[in-house]
């Protein structure tokens, strides 16, 4: 296994544990809720967790390490867009939950989830970049 | 290597992936310094390119390309396969057009190919899921 793909799989089980810790806090702030100012993750923030977190980079791991050589030379292609693509998603993704979690509409926080916008999506041309010449029948 | 099935879906999947990743960046977007409106009405289409057109298709290319084979190396019947592939797509774009047509018959036209596409898949797969080792005659 790659050194890129056991970091993408061992993040995306962090982002697994964090996106289930992030359901029960949800399911606790009726009752906790002056015990636990600082938590507002709403709900999308959760589903992100599960789905980019855990399910994509589980992927996007498991991807680059088993689809067909690139080359001989270049067995997993250029390796420097799957960390790129490995990069962007988790800063995204993080800056994501704190944007969500803790801003307003058109703030500063407001601007970091654009930001996390256009890493997310370069993190999927990253990819794609990377996976596409691997797609292939011989 | 990859069969061709599993070629072509893949890459429609990797389009899919790209096409919900640019609807989801627009939405992210538009929540954090609103900009449109209307953004808003790509969040079903969002969602539908990337559970159904990205995942869901990139499982079934891969258990098209990794079940194990029939006897002879053949992966049997493969008819149903390439139905099920033509019919998510289909489900999948149909689905997502909700976005740009009012009324809900083409989600509903879109599940119905989906479904389809899932049930067709299985009647290909299910004699594939089985041991690699022959089978006893208890099974």
């Amino acid at each position: 296994m790659p050194p890129l793909t056991r970091w993408m799989l061992k993040t995306s089980l962090v982002y697994l544990f964090l996106a289930l810790l992030v359901g029960i806090l949800q399911g606790l702030r009726p009752y906790l809720g002056a015990a636990l100012p600082f938590f507002r993750a709403p709900e999308p923030v959760r589903v992100h967790l599960f789905v980019v977190g855990w399910l994509t980079l589980l992927i996007f791991g498991v991807v680059f390490w088993m689809f067909p050589k690139y080359s001989q030379s270049k067995p997993r292609g250029h390796e420097w867009l799957g960390w790129l693509a490995y990069g962007l998603l988790n800063a995204g993704l993080v800056l994501r939950v704190i944007g969500e979690s803790a801003g307003q509409p058109g703030t500063f926080f407001g601007w970091l989830l654009v930001v996390s916008a256009v890493l997310q999506w370069l993190a999927a041309l990253a990819f794609i970049a990377n996976t596409w010449p691997r797609v292939k029948e011989k | 290597m990859m069969p061709r099935l599993t070629v072509l879906t893949l890459r429609a999947a990797l389009l899919h992936l790209l096409t919900g990743f640019t609807l989801g960046a627009l939405l992210l977007a538009n929540k954090g310094v609103p900009f449109a409106p209307r953004v808003w009405g790509l969040l079903p289409p969002h969602v539908e390119f990337l559970l159904a057109g990205w995942m869901a298709q990139l499982a079934l290319a891969v258990a098209f390309w990794i079940l194990p084979r029939y006897p002879g190396g053949s992966r049997g019947d493969e008819r149903p396969a390439w139905a099920a592939i033509l019919l998510l797509n289909l489900g999948v774009l149909l689905a997502a057009a909700q976005a740009l047509v009012a009324g809900n018959v083409f989600v509903l036209t879109g599940r119905a190919c989906q479904l389809a596409a899932g049930s067709l898949f299985a009647v290909h797969a299910w004699g594939r899921i089985r041991p690699l080792y022959p089978m006893s005659k208890t099974g």
